[in-house]
């Protein structure tokens, strides 16, 4: 054994932890204004989670203490249970959860192995695969006439007995979703936007939301567990694509305020693009990263087949960042200004 | 008015454990019964040993002298007799005994003839070479030999100054207390340095947390007839690394692969300018240092201690307790263990760090690399260290290389701030390790092979030779045989000129033959006929049985 021999306290388990405590607000403000069902869908994510993670380090041999009490398992559980529709079904929870443990986790040689992020491939999975069942968000409780209990709520994700009308009554379309058809059926952004989901910046209640989770990440900066360059450089690549296209077209393009105010952008931006393991490393590397996370959910939202695009845009920047990283490396102490050769 | 300073990138903030061993004045160690003294204390060349066994040397008395240019000479730290020249445990990372003089003082501590030299009336060469006798090198921990580093050389100016007071690494307060006690003399040994680089700038950096130390430092300075600026550097390991030092104070970078005299700045320990002072103004060779005996013991303080003193003996003066889980020669972040504590404190030795489990507990298992980055945020060089580990544990060390491997300064920042408790720097330790045993094997087969090749060379040289003296040879006859039938007046053909050289050559081999043929044979005595004849039948015997198959190869198929 050789120097050094003292350690800071930082530990992985610590900054996952963080990573957790940081999401509390947001859930908070879910659970405020969308009703209890989120809990609901984030145990189910976390218990299956956990279970996935333990049976494939036993498979593959590991010893399941000091892993599973990294909390990885757990921050991709929630960070894939806050991505799905609030009312989602509970097999179509575990499908995603599995999917991102099992396949993008482990199979790809388990902790910091990964390049994928696990909860953005276990999302892409379920949109893809059950394009329906990913639409069951609860409207926010300030224009829904029903407001569902915890207990309700379970019934609903676990397809108990639920009157077609108390459903209807509590799901609705999200504002990016509304957005999307309004303008498939030839209305101009100014007209969509007259729809009451719409708020001040983003959509009622979202914005709230999307405000939580970035006072969350805002949280992550000021402990140095996330670096600043990931999530300015995807809000400004949101901003400037949204505010790109606005400028040259009103009526076709929606604002780029209410393009930024989506829980979607702030969670990915300060929770997900975050991701070190799936990343780039370099600080260059990090602002070319975020960029293109932001410029291709955009891109995603206006020309794509879903109303949303960050988790897509996400894994296709995750596929870029050996590359973004072999061409941002920095110059060193005393160097010259110059990559290392490939 | 005070200096603008810069910001080195990276460093860390370990907790800095240095009040504990200042509060106590400095004592000296008593004289041991025996001094160990290594040859290789310094970077370079080890000493060469020029007394032997049995002789009675006098402290202060060289023991072994330099060897060539980059070297320095070792010498008796007391008087007493040479009692070994033999291999012994040495404080080294290594681990493995080197070559060692032992001294059995005789409590008389009796000093060899000594007296100040005039450094100004001395040729800078020539007082270089003094300093090379007496053995001084960096006190720093690099423990390079001072006389090199003091040569400006002919293309090298060395405008700037630095003496290095930051002692960053936690625990360690030799510098601190010697910059407290002995700021006059710190400041004697920069003006002779300022002396033989002609520096127009000096000056003294000394972290924040060290107060008592930059007061001191400043009232020596003022006393000054030239200029010495004292300069309160924050607090931040690696602050006290020439490099980051240099950075600190000037704002400008060493260019990787060279040297800070390449950029017109020397970098000097404060411990080294006292030596030096204590050198020239006192013709004392290096033979003690200040050592800072801290951690899981009693008393932690500062001790004088000869070069040479057993490690164990100055643990016992500063009390040791029960439960201690190890030693460190230097701090927890740069340090080396020791392998026991016969081992002696050489000219490196800042710092005799006792472990316990309470203050060093045992490293947590290291998890995967979650690639956070914490380690390229702390790292002073600005590399990446999470893609030189990931080229490391691969074993592609081309890779490595490419990603400036050898700009590691091995400060140990990124493992003491990984998340994941990956030891980083042993990983960076065994790919340079790896590297240089290619290089060094590399470089033998390059020999192997430029050596083959000479020979081959040599051998087709050599025939060719010898087939064109032969040609010329052959040619000189052919035209001296034709020369005696034309004196002759008759006309002879080639195929008899070539006739004639043949028989000419037959007879020179036949004359060569009878020359050669072994005469101690000639007039033999029957017995040695005999003998002969018998020696003659074995050797038959031998070959037959060797050409005749083995028994089990009869058996095979």
């Amino acid at each position: 054994m050789a120097s050094p021999f003292i350690l800071d306290r930082t530990s992985v388990t610590q900054v996952m932890a963080w990573v957790l405590a940081a999401l509390l607000p947001g859930i908070a403000t879910y659970v405020w204004l969308f009703g209890p069902g989120i809990l609901v869908t984030l145990s189910l994510a976390t218990v299956t989670a956990l279970a996935a993670e333990a049976a494939m380090l036993k498979a593959r041999g590991y010893p399941a203490k000091p892993f599973l009490a990294d909390l990885s398992a757990i921050v991709t559980a929630w960070l894939l249970a806050l991505s799905l529709p609030s009312l989602a079904p509970w097999w179509l929870i575990i499908t995603g959860t599995l999917f991102a443990i099992v396949v993008a986790k482990h199979l790809y040689g388990g902790l910091g192995q990964n390049i994928f992020n696990p909860a953005m491939v276990g999302y892409a999975v379920l949109i893809v695969s059950f394009p329906v069942q990913m639409t069951h968000w609860a409207g926010p409780n300030e224009l829904t006439s029903v407001h569902l209990t915890l207990a309700q709520s379970a019934t609903v994700i676990f397809g108990g007995d639920v009157p077609r009308t108390t459903l209807d009554a509590v799901t609705m379309a999200t504002p990016l979703d509304a957005l999307r058809t309004g303008l498939l059926q030839q209305l101009t952004v100014d007209e969509v936007m007259t729809h009451p989901i719409f708020g001040h910046y983003g959509g009622v209640g979202f914005e709230w939301l999307a405000g939580a989770f970035l006072l969350g990440g805002l949280l992550l900066w000021a402990l140095r567990i996330i670096s600043w360059q990931v999530p300015l450089a995807f809000l400004a690549g949101i901003w400037l694509t949204a505010g790109f296209l606005n400028f040259y077209d009103a009526g076709r393009f929606g604002p780029p305020w209410f393009h930024l105010f989506a829980p979607s952008v702030m969670l990915g931006a300060f929770f997900i693009a975050t991701d070190p393991v799936s990343g780039a490393t370099t600080p260059r590397g990090k602002l070319v990263f975020g960029l293109g996370a932001g410029f291709l959910t955009m891109a995603i939202r206006t020309w794509g087949g879903f109303p949303d695009g960050v988790a897509f845009a996400i894994l296709l920047m995750n596929l870029c960042v050996p590359l973004i990283d072999q061409y941002t490396q920095p110059r060193i102490y005393g160097g010259a200004d110059k990559e290392p050769r490939t | 008015m005070s200096r603008e300073l810069f910001r080195f990138k990276g460093g860390v903030h370990p907790p800095e454990h240095k009040a504990e061993s200042t509060s106590r004045p400095i004592h000296a160690a008593p004289l041991p019964k025996k001094l160990v003294i290594p040859l290789r204390q310094h970077i370079g060349n080890p000493a060469k040993p020029v007394v032997e066994v049995g002789e009675r040397v006098l402290k202060g008395q060289m023991i072994a002298a330099a060897d060539g240019y980059i070297s320095t000479a070792v010498h008796a730290s007391s008087s007493g007799t040479v009692a070994a020249i033999d291999l012994q445990p040495v404080p080294h990372i290594s681990g493995l005994p080197d070559l060692c003089i032992t001294i059995e003082t005789d409590g008389r501590d009796e000093w060899v003839a000594h007296a100040p030299l005039d450094y100004q009336a001395m040729e800078s060469p020539q007082l270089r070479m003094q300093l090379r006798d007496l053995g001084l090198a960096g006190l720093g921990g690099a423990v390079f030999p001072s006389a090199v580093k003091l040569d400006p050389g002919a293309s090298h100016a060395c405008p700037t100054l630095i003496i290095n007071g930051g002692e960053c690494e936690p625990w360690i307060t030799c510098d601190d207390m010697l910059m407290r006690h002995h700021a006059d003399e710190i400041l004697q040994g920069v003006a002779i340095m300022r002396h033989l680089l002609g520096s127009t700038e000096i000056l003294v950096g000394i972290e924040d947390n060290k107060p008592e130390a930059l007061d001191s430092m400043r009232s020596a300075a003022a006393k000054l007839d030239f200029a010495v600026e004292v300069v309160k550097v924050p607090a931040r390991y690696p602050g006290g690394g020439a490099k980051q030092m240099i950075e600190t104070l000037t704002g400008k970078q060493v260019p990787s692969g060279k040297l800070s005299t390449d950029i017109g700045i020397q970098v000097f320990n404060v411990g080294t300018s006292y030596a030096l002072a204590r050198a020239i103004h006192h013709g004392e060779p290096l033979i003690s240092r200040l050592v800072t005996v801290t951690g899981h013991v009693l008393r932690p303080q500062n001790f004088e201690v000869l070069i040479g003193t057993p490690m164990h003996t100055l643990i016992t003066l500063a009390g040791d307790r029960d439960g201690t889980t190890g030693v460190l020669m230097g701090g927890p972040m740069m340090g080396v263990p020791v392998p026991n504590l016969d081992v002696p404190v050489v000219k490196a030795t800042n710092c005799i760090l006792v472990k316990s489990k309470e203050l060093f507990p045992p490293l947590p298992k290291a998890l995967p690399c979650i690639r956070c980055t914490r380690c390229a945020d702390a790292c002073p060089a600005e590399l990446q260290p999470q893609e030189l580990f990931r080229f490391a544990k691969a074993g592609d060390f081309g890779r490595a290389q490419e990603y400036h491997l050898f700009d590691c300064i091995e400060c140990g920042c990124c493992s003491y701030v990984c998340p994941s408790h990956i030891p980083l720097v042993d990983f960076y330790r065994y790919a340079k390790g790896e590297i240089w045993a290619r290089e060094k094997d590399k470089r033998a087969a390059d020999l192997a092979r430029e050596r083959h090749e000479f020979r081959q060379f040599r051998q087709e040289r050599e025939k060719k030779e010898k087939a064109e003296k032969l040609a010329a040879k052959a040619q000189a006859k052919r035209a001296e045989l034709a020369a005696v039938p034309a004196a002759e007046g008759a006309a002879v053909s080639d195929a008899d000129a070539k006739k004639a050289l043949i028989a000419a050559a037959l007879a020179r081999a036949q004359a060569k033959k009878t020359d050669t043929a072994p005469k101690n044979v000639d007039q033999l005595t029957p017995e040695q006929l005999h003998q002969i004849e018998e020696i003659e039948a074995r050797r038959t015997k031998i070959r037959e049985l060797a050409r005749k198959p083995l028994e089990s190869e009869e058996k095979k198929p």
